[in-house]
């Protein structure tokens, strides 16, 4: 049996370790909600296109010597601009047809992504290293390494910034606009085409941000993608699927099951804590916890 | 009602107009003209084409042969974006607010392809009209009663700041009490200067307001003059006020 008073001991730091991870799940939860609020497509790709902004983050570290953090005024609009020409071309031309079309383009799109990527840079696991890769900051016990409490701001800073995006700009009403009324959005001179795209871009900006704040911290291979892409279409669906705050509070809340899970059950026992949650939650609330029934 | 008033100058010249959905021809060359100041009653029967044709002229729908003209300019595929721009506004068939958004987030939408410059001003202009709406800025459209939500959309439409008005069935789904009241605003909103195009089914109270009218059936203008033409045609008389 484990000591309790052991567990008791490692709550406080399982807890925060769990809410670090939560705040970047809940940041990349929030890209494929967004798009799938207003495109009403799944990016299957989510998971890849994570993967070339960590694979970025990682070549401008290594190359460049730019420092993770201020790769972001690169990284994230670079993953915009991908975005936005990713959907205007590859994907939206598919729209016009059957809806198992854009889930088949994206599906290609993160196969033909993950092959170039083992092309170019092998299977090899890689990570980097800062200065401050092994500065640590004690929270009221709970020691925590300092880029995880940066991405833990990070993060959260991010999913706060989107919100005002959102709620108070032009264009984040357009954007709410045309997820529930797109002829009512084209009646009002909205270009819907334009607002598809721009709602693609800042989904996969958020992926950009994620990447920035999560390198120092984690490693990059050509499949890192999948790990956090059945993780992030958990948050969704247990959050309600296009709702923002369910995004929010459904990553931080898997990311602390997740992490206590690790503590009960042993690390590679811990996500079925977040599926057993999971399975729970949709059993008595079909719609997720934000969800809105239709 | 004032149809022997001087007609101002031409603001839509639609010529021709062939469109439809894909492969299904539903305009068959629909030709008509709107004069700066007008009423327009555009009248006919379900399936008629009225709104195929509303929507193909504020570039909702791609049009086939044809041309439609804005003050002189050719604006057949200029696209919805650049057509709401020039002041040319359709208050939809079926409201089509944003159900998610609240009202005060719905009336901002309306100046989307408009400056920030006059959006408070006109935003005060929509709420002196509609003090219901006022009343209710912050709840979101979707709560709204049916009348509250066309006055919405109308209120939409202009915050847009229109030179002409397209109202497609703004009556339909409404207490007649409501359906009043809406064409008395209507009738206010043209006292003040605004052109408005009135798609609608009910068609005696349209003729009241309308300088003139013109009747769509199967795709194609069977009619256009005014109300006492429409009124001495025994066919149309019959057809559209059943008596």
């Amino acid at each position: 049996m484990i000591d309790s008073a052991l567990i008791g001991a490692a709550l406080w730091p399982a807890l925060v370790n769990g809410l670090t991870m939560g705040a970047i799940y809940a940041l990349i939860a929030l890209g494929l909600t967004l798009i799938y609020g207003v495109l009403h497509i799944i990016n299957f790709a989510h998971g890849s296109l994570l993967m070339v902004a960590l694979y970025a983050v990682l070549v401008l570290f290594e190359r460049l010597g730019i420092d993770p953090y201020a790769a972001l005024v690169v990284v994230v609009p670079g993953m915009f601009g991908i975005g936005y020409v990713l959907q205007r071309f590859v994907i939206n031309p598919a729209r016009h047809g059957r809806d198992e079309n854009t889930l088949l383009v994206t599906l290609g799109l993160s196969i033909v992504i993950e092959n170039l990527a083992s092309h170019f840079f092998k299977t090899d696991t890689r990570q980097i290293e800062t200065a401050y890769t092994f500065m640590m900051v004690d929270l009221a016990g709970a020691v925590i390494s300092m880029p995880r409490l940066l991405a833990f701001a990070g993060a959260l800073a991010s999913c706060l910034a989107l919100a005002v995006l959102m709620r108070s700009t032009d264009l984040g009403r357009a954007i709410r606009a045309v997820a529930r009324e797109a002829q009512g959005a084209r009646v009002v001179g909205i270009d819907v085409d334009h607002v598809f795209a721009m709602s693609f871009a800042i989904g996969l900006a958020c992926l950009g941000a994620a990447a920035c704040f999560l390198l120092p911290t984690y490693y990059v291979s050509p499949q890192v993608g999948h790990g956090f892409v059945l993780i992030a279409f958990t948050v969704v669906v247990l959050g309600g699927m296009g709702s923002f705050t369910g995004s929010l509070v459904g990553g931080l809340l898997v990311g602390v099951i997740e992490s206590l899970g690790g503590l009960l059950l042993g690390e590679s026992l811990g996500q079925i804590g977040v599926f057993v949650i999971f399975i729970v939650i949709l059993l008595f609330r079909p719609a997720g916890l934000f969800g809105q029934r239709t | 009602m004032n149809v022997d008033s001087t007609p101002g100058e031409i603001l839509l010249a639609v010529d021709e107009l062939h469109g439809g959905y894909g492969a299904v021809e539903v305009l068959r060359g629909i030709s008509l003209q709107v004069r700066q100041g007008e009423i327009i009653a555009l009248l006919g029967s379900n399936g008629a084409g009225k709104s195929t044709f509303i929507n193909t002229v504020c570039g909702l729908l791609a049009p086939g042969h044809g041309r439609v003209e804005w003050l002189g300019r050719d604006i057949t595929r200029l696209g919805s974006a650049g057509i709401v721009a020039q002041g040319l506004i359709q208050v939809p068939e079926g409201r089509r607010v944003f159900p998610n958004l609240s009202v005060l987030e719905n009336l901002i939408l309306g100046s989307y392809r408009r400056g920030r410059a006059a959006r408070q001003a006109n935003l005060e202009r929509v709420l002196t009209i509609f003090p219901r709406l006022r009343e209710r800025s912050g709840q979101s459209a979707g709560t709204l009663s049916g009348g509250e939500q066309q006055m919405l959309a109308i209120g939409r439409a202009l915050m847009g700041e229109p030179v002409l008005l397209i109202l497609d069935e703004p009556s339909l789904g409404l207490a007649p009490l409501i359906v009043e009241e809406m064409f008395g605003l209507i009738a206010q909103l043209n006292r003040e200067g605004l052109t408005i195009l009135l798609v609608e089914q009910n068609v005696a109270q349209s003729l009241e307001l309308a300088n003139r009218a013109h009747v769509i059936e199967n795709g194609s203008v069977v009619f256009g003059g005014s109300r006492a033409e429409l009124l001495a045609t025994d066919r149309l008389r019959r057809a559209y006020l059943g008596s």
